[in-house]
């Protein structure tokens, strides 16, 4: 337990979270590696994982009847794949494939949801740790959806 | 202000409607020396004139490389020439990136599309006196895997053990294994020393934008943030007032200006 608790404070999203915190956290996680092309989950399953990457590369993809596999976004060491688990339904938007051999510290959301309920000082620094990356992403995506790549811009 | 003749001496085909003309001088004199980010006036006979990044190597005097992208008549009409065909050149004009202000310092290219093109003697240059600097880092972004500009230099460079290259793809189908989503999420990821750090920036307005934005809130100051403004150019020398923003001139106080002479007039629509 105290390994992956050091593994959890050493990640760049719970940097700096309290040592209380951190174990309680702890409990929810284990060690997971992909091989690439391996599929973390798929669109429309249940949201039962948060995926912190240690290592490795892990694409987002959108599957269209005509393109297939569309890639929007890499998510690589030190970020976090999976950001649903906070809201309901809890269910994935995407599929999430490795690209590489990629490990990572899987946390239970189930569990991490639950413990957040019962602590809502834990659930405010989780939160605060999540909402900037939602944010980050947003804004990326407001990027992406502007084309600047396109000639004329 | 006269246009000088040139000719083609190569002219490579780098994606769908944007070329890299190499042009040497037809009256046996040498051609003008330039700084890393200068421009300078491309003048097509009987159609009009445009300015046109520098994106060769400034060390190298016996020829002038500049690529162009098809976006306008005049534009299709300098994509198009070939091999021994004669232009007219005015220039350089322009700010540089301040290389010579970059010894010590760890160093961030962002670009961004053909924003590289402009950077490209800049990175030259980093490459050429590698020692002098801290951190060379390029972070490259485009839209997709197919329209990566200089992709076989790009390789090369990626395979030195000293620099950071980093390329990524807005889009991109499940082949291409690098990163993907927006050069500036490549940003947050980086380890440098902020407070010694100076970050050249080059693409579409709104990706400089948000770039400049992401390296701030890595903590680089904003006075260590350059970035190159594109306008519409005609005279180059700050006459005609084509390339007005605000206060400045982009042709004669630009292209390359700091971000905090122009971080508030980024945002301003009508300028």
């Amino acid at each position: 337990m105290q390994g992956l608790e050091r593994i959890l404070g050493e990640h760049r999203l719970f940097a700096g979270l309290g040592q209380q915190f951190l174990e309680l956290a702890a409990g929810c996680a284990k060690n997971v590696r992909f091989d690439p092309d391996e599929y973390l989950f798929h669109a429309d399953d249940p949201a039962d994982w948060i995926y912190l990457v240690r290592h490795g590369r892990v694409a987002l993809e959108v599957t269209t009847p005509h393109q297939g596999a569309i890639r929007f976004e890499t998510v690589g060491e030190g970020e976090v794949v999976g950001l649903t688990w906070l809201l309901p339904p809890y269910r994935w938007g995407y599929d999430a494939r490795a690209t590489e051999l990629t490990r990572a510290l899987a946390l239970d959301a189930r569990c991490l949801r639950d413990k957040c309920e019962a602590d809502h000082d834990l659930g405010y620094e989780i939160l605060k740790r999540f909402l900037p990356v939602l944010v980050q992403r947003l804004r990326a995506t407001r990027l992406q959806m502007l084309d600047v790549y396109s000639p004329g811009r | 202000m006269l246009p000088r003749p040139v000719r083609v001496r190569k002219r490579t085909r780098d994606l769908p409607g944007t070329v890299t003309l190499e042009l040497e001088p037809t009256d046996g004199m040498p051609l003008p020396s330039y700084a890393p980010g200068q421009f300078t006036m491309l003048y097509v006979f009987g159609v009009g004139e445009i300015p046109v990044s520098i994106s060769g190597d400034a060390s190298d005097g016996s020829r002038l490389v500049q690529t162009i992208r098809s976006v306008g008549a005049v534009s299709e009409a300098v994509t198009k020439l070939l091999p021994n065909d004669v232009l007219g050149l005015r220039g350089p004009f322009g700010t540089a990136w301040p290389t010579s202000e970059l010894a010590g310092q760890d160093v961030v290219v962002v670009a961004g599309g053909l924003g590289l093109a402009p950077l490209r003697p800049s990175i030259y240059h980093l490459l050429a006196n590698r020692e002098q600097f801290g951190k060379v880092v390029l972070l490259y972004g485009t839209r997709s895997p197919d329209e990566i500009l200089y992709r076989r230099q790009l390789e090369t460079w990626r395979k030195r053990l000293d620099i950071q290259l980093e390329v990524t793809v807005d889009h991109a189908g499940a082949d291409w294994r690098g990163h993907v989503g927006v050069v500036t999420k490549l940003i947050p990821r980086l380890s440098i020393d902020v407070q010694h750090a100076t970050a050249l920036v080059c693409g579409p307005e709104i990706m400089m934008r948000f770039g400049a934005a992401a390296l701030c809130d890595l903590g680089l100051p904003e006075q260590s943030v350059w970035l190159s403004l594109e306008r519409n150019m005609k005279c180059a020398v700050g006459l005609c007032g084509h390339c007005q923003f605000a206060g400045l001139f982009a042709c004669k106080d630009g292209a390359v200006v700091r971000y905090d002479q122009v971080r508030r007039l980024l945002a301003m629509t009508e300028i």
